[in-house]
């Protein structure tokens, strides 16, 4: 199997490269149209914020290749925002796959902001192995995907939110499965074992 | 829910941990993969490394060292020690850490607090302060505790969020090493002036101490070293007592 992960200026590459090390993958980290398009799947990292990293992408004319993806494209945490239609962080316009806006979580006396820690999830979709169920992942962001109707898994902070979405060959996790131990370890290798 | 987090903090010099262990049979209790390997697999949260190198020279191999615990440790760890500009920063989130700590250059040039944070986003700092109480006043120290400064502690703090820190790890040095508890007061108002996360560290003895800096304190992550070190509090132990005393904690898969 051949994964690429798209390059890109986002923060979090290399640990998600360390991730597929540890599951003896092979991958190849790339911002090259051919190379994207012919891998097996696609990972979709991203740590930053959503209107400079939009306007990379579309400098590099990733924006395009992202959307047109037949394989299985996984987004990760600013991934899975970016692959909504708009987010709330500096009026970003984004890639559109989910037809969502993401939002910006409300602080109160009780919740800080940035959502930074290890959260449980609520599974409703079974692209995530089941033993998945209430298992705490980590978390780290300000902005989220409110619960809609592609909603994979539920997570509880201020309000429930999408802790990850599908849509067709297109799946999204908000929380670091590269950073959540033994149960992120399962989450991709739940998205690496779909056909 | 949203869990507290147990952080374990492990000091490097030269490359090589500084405490010793006996929590652990170990290869080599010197070498920091290895003791944050075993760390992480007892379900601790989060590592903090703090790299207490005398000399920069010697400091430019935490860059390697880093890369080399990002490749095999699956959960988010700080580097701190020594960070006083981006550049600094930067190859150190390059080889692969999450968060940056900053203390003693953050309090000879707060504007660092802005730079990292611009440069990085402002989930990649943790402000450290450590304070102790002089005549009422939680009086800031820098230079591992050894030099009192004019900073206070809450308006320190204050101003770390406001120009951009992420986190405030904040070290009572009337409390570290005394196994007496938390400075959960201060802990408390600290929390109430804060709108980003607080770690709590120093003085942690036993595991009703860590319960304590949750609902006393209300801080959002406790860290210690030498209880976990020296096998006094095991961590599995230690989630287990704070989950049976209500706490919100992750339990391991």
């Amino acid at each position: 199997m051949k994964i690429a992960v798209i390059k890109y200026n986002a923060g979090n590459i290399r640990s998600v490269a360390f991730a597929l090390e540890r599951l003896n993958m092979n991958f190849e980290i790339t911002d090259d149209p051919e190379k994207i398009g012919s891998a097996d799947k696609v990972i979709f990292p991203g740590v930053g914020e959503a209107s400079t990293t939009m306007k990379y992408l579309k400098e590099k004319k990733l924006n395009q290749l992202i959307v047109s993806l037949k394989q299985p494209v996984l987004g990760i945490c600013l991934g899975m925002q970016l692959m909504c239609k708009f987010s709330e962080e500096n009026s970003t316009a984004c890639l559109g796959i989910f037809d969502e806006e993401v939002k910006k979580f409300k602080p109160d006396n009780n919740h800080k902001v940035p959502h930074m820690g290890w959260n449980s999830l609520q599974l409703n979709s079974n692209w995530l192995n089941n033993t998945l169920q209430d298992q705490f992942v980590y978390f780290v962001h300000s902005y989220y995907v409110p619960v809609n109707s592609l909603t994979s898994a539920t997570t509880n902070y201020i309000n429930p939110f999408s802790a990850a979405m599908k849509k067709n060959n297109f799946y999204a996790v908000q929380f670091h499965p590269e950073k959540s131990a033994d149960a992120g370890k399962m989450v991709l290798e739940s998205f690496l074992k779909i056909s | 829910m949203l869990t507290k987090r147990i952080i374990a903090c492990l000091d490097i010099k030269d490359g090589r941990t500084v405490k010793g262990t006996s929590f652990i049979q170990l290869k080599d209790a010197g070498d920091p993969i290895e003791l944050a390997e075993a760390y992480a697999k007892q379900g601790v949260d989060e590592l903090v490394f703090l790299d207490i190198s005398a000399t920069n020279e010697k400091r430019k191999t935490l860059a390697d060292l880093i890369k080399k615990i990002a490749a095999r440790i699956d959960i988010p760890f700080t580097v701190g020690g020594g960070i006083s500009s981006v550049e600094d920063a930067a190859p150190l989130l390059d080889a692969g850490a999450d968060k940056v700590s900053i203390n003693s250059a953050a309090v000879k040039n707060p504007e660092l607090i802005n730079d990292i944070s611009n440069a990085f986003g402002s989930q990649f700092l943790v402000l450290a302060i450590d304070a102790r109480k002089i005549e009422n006043q939680w009086a800031v120290h820098t230079h591992g505790g050894t030099r009192s400064t004019d900073k206070k502690l809450f308006s320190w703090a204050k101003e770390g969020q406001e120009r951009g820190a992420g986190e405030i790890l904040f070290t009572s040095m009337d409390h570290d090493g005394t196994k007496n508890g938390f400075a959960n007061d201060p802990l408390k108002k600290l929390n109430e002036l804060l709108q980003i996360p607080l770690i709590a560290s120093g003085g942690a003895g036993l595991p009703f101490h860590f319960a304590e800096a949750f609902t006393l304190g209300k801080a959002d992550a406790a860290l210690a070293a030498s209880v976990f070190h020296f096998g006094e509090i095991k961590i599995p132990e230690l989630k287990l007592f704070l989950k049976n005393n209500q706490i919100p904690i992750r339990l391991q898969l």
